[in-house]
């Protein structure tokens, strides 16, 4: 990028950074790029109908309908503890993982439930991919080999790795920082690097859908723009589902946002709309309160 | 002042910060230091008396006290000793032979065990089987020693002539007459069950610690769990469980009454395993202790210092395997 | 909108229908090694159990490869393997276990508690004479062998939490290589330094320098474990009150660590009560009842039954070590349970 191309683009992200009124930050999701959805999409979209969540006794997610549309970027926003978390973990059969839970509902990805028994679940987490909170690359690899870590996983065999390998680094930003030293170790990297290593090894897999639970809230704001723009390109390519704290960033990124809350009891899913309604003529008080800061 | 001047003054040094201790303090402190260096102290004195003990027969003997195959003291007509020979070889072989056995059949086993235990085992089925392999590290050796002599032994008779009918063919498992009683190998199986517990709990441990985040990482990428422990397990718990696996070296290279029970202790270089004769050091002090003279006490000082120092080089290298890969890990 | 709240379910968990299959699976193969152990040359219970092992995962191995991939199946090889290795784990120790219970259970009576070995010999039938000597002389070896331990070993584990100096690290990599030492070197350094230059007799307090030697590590550790659980923010509340370091440790730190220094205890006693090795060399053994560590060969629950194993030959000298066995057995079960017990209730 030249000079006047870098500070332009920075004046972009600090503009959209600062918004923070719910006017603006319709504005802002108003202002993006519209998206039409690809023509070369990869499945029929993500849909979750009644899902219910639980750890032991305790209910932590009631009755979440949702429907994600193939190519569309929805974010998750609410309060820290209303299940959003929770919620995208049923999505790639993550949820299963800590013994005392249990959930009901379906989750239909093209049209079948994920959780139908019989089903091949590590199948299931090939087409639905998820990158972290905190970045986590595996340390006792190279970042080439990281890259390629899920076909080792899942013992995929791939005829033209070293394509998948440039082309999946492009399209997480990151192979002109790391070209020229894949054979380095991938805790070399820095925390927006790290990240963007961890969308790049989620993408050799070519899933039809990500899953992306705050992946920039430990990183500085330089790293969140880049990421931001990644996510921007990937939607072309996919569907997309963010949780997030950070409203300015549900504006910036993403087509629909749905809004959880919890009342001390499970969280339920409050509303969803086009995010630029959402912001700027919420139907639901609750979300309103929530999007001009009144809590949370 | 401006900000000028301000900044243009340099940055101090830190100034050091002293105490006087009370009287109490320096009392205290005196004392545990005193009682921390015990171990120095103790390990110091074993080393020094057991050489000082040792000295005139490794004056003599050299270096091959340790390389040279033989143990011997002849008496002349009136009972006086009139010569003697003191050489390790066969027992230092025996020590490693036995001991080799037990890690080659006992690691596989526990390591298999841990990742049994951290990655199928669930709930209480897990903490009953946890506490179980627990309590065995804490059995003494004597009980494994005579379960191994009296129930052990048939089984292991019978394996061992197994292994010579259908593998004899190599030197190792070939046996120059056909008594397969208290061999090398009973005792290696033995010492293998006695290490087993302990090999098996700190493996565990480590494979506990393994970061949660890599493991749902690989999980998130569609890993069996197969998979997810060779990418992410094993790479981070490979040193600290070989630091455990010497551990469990060190403890069968220095065991003494479990050997001296299963396994018929006589001062012979002995290689086939299968074969009912051999020994290690720890057992051939046992054995030629009740009737030495001073001159093989001496001896036998000596021979224990070489245990003594062996089983300190082996614990040492053990304990910087896990430091510095077990317990903090990666 | 839901008006009812339906039922938690758990799809991911494995279905009955799985569950009965594996099982069947198994079976099978139980079945078809029972006919590969007619039909071949195999025999024996090793013979089956090798086949019936390699069988039933073969079987699991293709139905996972029908069922889903080369991934799963191999999937399943890793569990079949991880299976095997628990069950040769248990087997040992379930075998040890009920030989010394069944087989102890003959070697002992009530009147073993109030006899010693003096009237009788290990080829007598049970009943005659008992195990009192060896019991006391267990205890009071114990006792005076934690009487050094204790001390020496806290003050090592303060020295590594409280006190930290320069000489930290090294002395913890020492304790831990103490730890290592072979128990038969512990006993020929007590010879070396004080059976044979100095007192040139065997008796029961030798014995408890030499396992204070096997002690000392095991106290350290734990008590060094167990102290660095208390939070920092307790020393500093004493400090800050200002006490002095010796204050805030034996008025604060100490007490607080209370329960974890008891299964430090514990756990060192259960350590070396079954140790043989040193006993046999330093403290000789002795058939008479002895309460007097400093002088005289003095008995021990491992010697009674070192002697009783070696030097009879009968079933009855057997029965005996045996029920000397369950005797220390039951011992260290009782000691290992208090201390798991201890360390589930610590600090809060």
């Amino acid at each position: 990028m030249t000079p006047t191309e870098n500070s332009s683009n920075e004046n972009n992200m600090e503009k959209k950074m600062q918004a923070t009124t719910p006017s603006s930050l319709a504005s802002v999701a108003n202002n993006r790029e519209q998206r039409v959805p690809g023509t070369n999409l990869l499945g029929t979209g993500l849909e979750t109908r009644g899902v219910h969540a639980w750890f032991g006794k305790k209910h932590v997610l009631s009755d979440v309908s949702l429907d994600f549309a193939a190519g569309t970027v929805t974010a998750l926003i609410g309060p820290s503890g209303c299940g959003k978390s929770t919620y995208l973990r049923t999505l790639n059969r993550m949820h299963e993982f800590i013994p005392t839970a249990a959930l009901a509902g379906e989750v239909l990805l093209d049209g079948q439930d994920i959780y139908a028994p019989g089903t091949d679940v590590t199948k299931i987490r090939l087409k639905v991919g998820m990158v972290f909170q905190k970045p986590n690359p595996f340390p006792s690899m190279t970042i080439g080999e990281n890259v390629l870590s899920g076909l080792k996983l899942a013992q995929l065999k791939k005829s033209n790795t070293d394509e998948l390998l440039e082309s999946c680094l492009v399209r997480a930003g990151l192979w002109s920082e790391v070209k020229d030293r894949l054979g380095e170790h991938g805790g070399a990297l820095s925390g927006g690097q790290q990240q963007r290593l961890c969308i790049a090894r989620s993408l050799a897999v070519e899933p039809q859908v990500l899953l992306m639970d705050e992946p920039c809230s430990a990183l500085d704001p330089g790293s969140t723009f880049r990421i931001e723009e990644t996510i921007s390109e990937l939607a072309k390519s996919m569907t997309i589902v963010i949780v997030t704290h950070n409203m300015q960033q549900a504006a910036r990124v993403s087509d629909y946002t749905a809004f959880f809350l919890s009342d001390g009891g499970p969280g339920v899913m409050v509303e969803t709309a086009p995010t630029s309604k959402i912001f700027s003529s919420p139907t639901d008080k609750r979300t309103e309160d929530y999007v001009t800061g009144r809590f949370g | 002042m401006t900000l000028m001047e301000n900044r243009s003054a340099a940055i101090p040094a830190p100034r050091e910060i002293t105490t006087k201790p009370r009287r109490s303090d320096q009392i205290f402190r005196a004392v545990v230091t005193l009682g921390g260096m015990s171990s120095l102290v103790i390990l110091g004195l074993i080393a020094l008396f057991l050489s000082i003990k040792g000295f005139n027969v490794l004056k003599v003997e050299q270096l091959s006290f340790i390389t040279e195959s033989k143990w011997e003291v002849l008496q002349d007509g009136e009972g006086k000793i009139a010569e003697s020979t003191f050489g390790l070889a066969a027992m230092l072989i025996g020590t490693f032979l036995s001991a080799f056995i037990a890690v080659i059949v006992g690691v596989p086993i526990a390591v298999l065990s841990a990742l049994y235990l951290t990655f199928y085992a669930r709930g209480s089925v897990k903490k009953f089987l946890v506490s179980l392999i627990d309590l065995m590290a804490a059995f003494p050796s004597l009980l494994f020693g005579f379960w191994g002599f009296i129930v052990l032994m048939g089984s292991a008779e019978y394996w061992a002539k197994l292994l010579n009918k259908y593998l004899g063919f190599i030197p190792l498992f070939d046996v120059p007459a056909p008594i397969f009683e208290r061999s090398p190998f009973i005792a290696g199986i033995v010492l293998a069950i006695m290490i087993i517990p302990i090999v098996t709990a700190i493996s565990r441990e480590i494979f506990d610690q393994t970061p949660l985040d890599r493991i749902q990482a690989a999980y998130a990428l569609g890993a069996s769990k197969l998979s997810m422990i060779r990418a992410v397990v094993i790479p981070y718990g490979r040193g600290g469980v070989v630091g455990g696996a010497m551990l469990g070296l060190g403890r069968a290279m220095g065991e003494t009454v479990a050997v001296y029970t299963v396994l018929n202790v006589v001062y012979q270089i002995n290689w086939q395993v299968l074969f009912g004769a051999g020994g290690n050091v720890a057992s051939l002090i046992l054995l030629k202790f009740g009737e030495a003279g001073p001159e093989e006490v001496d001896a036998l000082m000596a021979a224990g210092l070489v245990l003594f120092l062996l089983t300190l080089v082996v614990n040492a290298i053990s304990d910087i395997l896990i430091n510095t890969f077990g317990k903090k890990g990666r | 909108m839901q008006s009812t709240i339906p039922t938690p379910q758990t799809p991911w968990a494995t279905s009955i229908q799985q569950r009965l299959n594996t099982a069947g699976l198994i079976m099978l193969g139980a079945v078809l090694a029972g006919v590969a152990v007619k039909t071949t040359g195999l025999s024996g219970k090793l013979g089956f159990a090798t086949s019936f092992f390699f069988i039933a995962s073969l079987l699991i191995f293709i139905q996972q490869l029908r069922l889903r991939d080369l991934q799963a199946a191999k999937d399943s090889l890793l569990s079949s393997f991880a299976s095997l290795a628990i069950v040769l784990t248990l087997i040992p120790i379930l075998s040890i276990v009920g030989t010394v219970v069944v087989k102890g259970y003959k070697g002992i009576h009530f009147g073993m508690f109030a006899n010693d070995m003096t009237m009788a010999s290990v080829n007598d039938p049970v009943t005659a004479g008992g195990l009192l000597h060896a019991l006391v002389g267990t205890i009071i070896m114990v006792g005076v062998a934690l009487m050094i331990s204790f001390p020496i070993g806290l003050l090592t584990a303060l020295y590594l939490t409280e006190i930290r100096g320069k000489l930290a690290r090294p002395i913890k990599f020492l304790v831990q290589a103490m730890s290592g030492v072979p128990s038969i070197v512990a006993g020929l350094f007590i010879l070396s330094i004080l059976v044979i230059p100095v007192t040139q007799e065997l008796t029961g307090l030798m014995g408890s320098l030499a396992l204070s030697i096997l002690m000392i590590p095991t106290i350290a550790r734990t008590a060094e474990e167990m102290l660095l659980l208390i939070p920092n923010e307790l020393r500093e509340a004493g400090v800050a009150l200002g006490a002095t370091q010796w204050r805030t440790v034996s008025g604060v730190v100490v007490p607080a660590a209370k329960s974890g220094l008891v299964t430090a205890v514990i756990l060192g006693i259960a350590r070396i009560i079954g140790e043989t090795a040193p006993i046999l060399l330093v403290s000789g053994g002795a058939d008479a009842l002895n309460f007097n560590p400093a002088s005289g060969p003095m008995g021990s629950l491992p010697f009674y039954i070192w002697k009783a194993f070696l030097t009879g030959g009968t079933e009855e000298a057997y029965a005996r070590a045996w029920g000397g066995m369950l005797i220390l057995l039951i011992f260290i079960v009782v000691l290992f349970s208090l201390a798991r017990y201890l360390s589930g209730r610590k600090v809060a």
